[in-house]
């Protein structure tokens, strides 16, 4: 398994105030981790400094020569200004390989083969030719996949994909990164605040609030006091039980009743929880 | 219609004119399509409004105007920007606030000093007399980096425009290209002022881009098509000005507003078809389905 990024004590901050304390963090190839958190709680801050977008305060990140040279596939969340932009599905893709292109001005025909086997391994070749703002949520997701992939398919870096998407968008969604974790090996990291969902599909869980409270393999995470509470608030809305995950979310919603302190975290489970009940 | 067009070359203000008049317009409609798709189509409005204040300043003062206004548009371009990316503010409210107060102090320095002429006039509508031959020579550099940063970058400039975040990601300085941009939209906005008027310049940064969005479907034909209905835009405007003797700044948007009209009639004459088409597919279907089943009650 090759070690793709690890972050070691790393720290990140905006003018003195520190957004991310001692985080301490390894990718390795075919990873699928999940950051998880309430709202302001730094995951966002940790991911733009995996990027590379930041600096870290305290501590260092380790980039493996292969994504220094490739860089890392992201998928950042779609903005206002792209629901009406003009552009193909094809135009879109292949600016995924602008990294490798460095200075010189002009798409070679190498990237343009990538782009294209790019769309063909997402199954949307036949929209190449489409115009973005036609596509549905869903579909626009593939093609910024695509994009993301064009610049490496060693690790997706994914903040809160699945936001805007219909349900059985969400569903397909995460259909299409297990199958290109599974089967292709691309590590992935994910922002989310999907509890409901990601407890089935990501293998490590990494719960931020300023500092990592919990990291580790979801087995594990299902059981600790931070998925209880964070899974709390779900459960009142979700009664569905079933797996580990939500019997011992169970048992959080006894516990919830003296712990005022959780219930700040329910709240930013609610969030989710709307998410899963469109889900299913 | 050649025959006009002749006369009008063999008046060299005209032809000055036409030739800046049209270096500006293909600047402003391809730095248009990026400041349009990224929601920065005030930036432009706001710029002119700042520009009209530099201008009568300088003029009250007796400075040359390009060498006054450029500097100040370009600040004015950074600092407009910069409210726009910071989000801290309303930008909307921060930019008609900014383009108020520049106008209202370019009227009070113009009237204190030389009255409201028709100096004044002559900068809120446009006046076709304003290009000079230092104005094209400057017109003809800045279309010259506009063309290059559009040819050279243009897979830069298409990442930024779709996607900042991604661009950021992927290792491209996005606020340099934001800048630039910017800088470049306050020098073209302050070469066209004085032909096309404070109050019309930022019709051509934004029209041709918002035209060519109604039909085109890739970013490179957005790009491509402002461009030629602006140089065409702008022709046809002078043309139209010259033969019925209107101002030229006011016949050019006439004449950019009829081609939007044209172009959004076509598209949403598209849609209908295609609605159309899928009602009566759909209508098809049902036929079908109850010739099918009246069929199937008779025994």
């Amino acid at each position: 398994m090759g070690l793709l990024l690890k972050c070691e004590h790393v720290d990140f901050g905006y003018e003195n105030q520190d957004a991310v304390v001692d985080v301490s963090l390894e990718v390795r190839t075919g990873d699928y981790i999940c950051i998880v958190g309430e709202n302001g709680s730094g995951k966002s801050t940790l991911m733009k400094g995996i990027l590379g977008l930041l600096k870290p305060t305290a501590g260092r990140i380790e980039v493996s020569e292969e994504l220094k040279r490739a860089g890392i596939g992201y998928l950042p969340q779609q903005t206002e200004a792209q629901k009406d932009f003009p552009a193909t599905v094809f135009e879109v893709v292949l600016s995924g390989c602008l990294g490798k292109r460095g200075n010189r001005p002009f798409y070679s025909a190498r990237e343009k083969n990538a782009a294209r086997a790019n769309l063909e391994r997402l199954g949307i070749a036949d929209l190449r030719k489409s115009c973005f703002r036609d596509l549905s949520g869903g579909q626009k997701q593939r093609v910024l996949i695509a994009r993301a992939l064009c610049a490496t398919d060693r690790l997706l870096v994914l903040d809160e994909p699945i936001t805007g998407l219909d349900p059985s968008a969400i569903q397909e969604f995460y259909q299409l990164i297990r199958h290109l974790n599974r089967e292709e090996q691309v590590a992935i990291l994910m922002v989310s605040h999907d509890m409901a969902n990601i407890v089935h599909q990501a293998d490590k869980i990494l719960h931020m609030r300023q500092r990592p409270l919990f990291y580790g393999p979801v087995r594990e995470y299902v059981k600790s006091r931070w998925a209880r509470e964070f899974l709390a608030g779900e459960d009142a809305a979700e009664e569905k039980a079933g797996n580990a995950a939500e019997e011992k979310a169970g048992n959080a919603t006894e516990e919830k009743a003296g712990n005022a302190a959780e219930e700040k975290t329910g709240n930013a489970a609610g969030v989710s929880a709307d998410g899963k009940e469109d889900a299913t | 219609m050649i025959g006009i067009v002749a006369e009008m070359l063999s008046y060299p203000f005209l032809v000055r004119a036409l030739i800046g008049g049209i270096l500006v317009s293909l600047c402003a409609s391809l730095l248009g399509v990026s400041l349009v798709l990224k929601r920065y189509s005030m930036i432009g409005d706001g710029l002119s409004h700042v520009s009209f204040g530099a201008l009568s300043v300088a003029v009250a003062v007796g400075w040359s105007p390009l060498s006054v206004s450029i500097p100040v548009v370009v600040l004015a371009a950074f600092f407009l920007l910069r409210i726009t990316e910071s989000g801290k503010m309303k930008s909307d409210a921060a930019i008609a606030v900014i383009s108020a107060s520049a106008l209202a102090i370019g009227i009070i320095v113009t009237s204190m000093t030389t009255g409201m002429t028709t100096d004044v006039s002559s900068y809120m509508f446009g006046s076709i007399l304003a290009m000079s031959r230092e104005d094209v020579a400057l017109a003809a550099a800045l279309s010259l980096i506009v063309l290059g940063l559009f040819l050279f970058c243009y897979n830069k400039v298409f990442a930024v425009t779709f996607d900042e975040s991604f661009a950021r990601a992927t290792g491209v300085r996005v606020s340099r290209y934001n800048v630039l941009i910017a800088v470049l939209t306050a020098v073209t906005i302050v070469l066209g002022m004085r032909m096309m008027g404070a109050m019309l310049i930022s019709s051509l940064i934004i029209f041709p881009a918002l035209t060519a969005m109604q039909l085109l479907k890739s970013f490179r034909g957005v790009v491509a098509v402002s461009g030629v209905l602006s140089v065409a835009g702008f022709f046809a405007g002078m043309v139209l000005s010259y033969v019925y003797s209107t101002p030229a700044g006011a016949s050019v948007v006439v004449v950019d507003l009829a081609v939007f009209l044209v172009f959004v009639g076509i598209r949403m004459g598209r849609e209908r078809k295609r609605k159309k088409g899928e009602a009566w597919r759909a209508g098809e279907k049902d036929r079908k389905r109850a010739g099918r089943e009246t069929r199937a009650e008779r025994p």
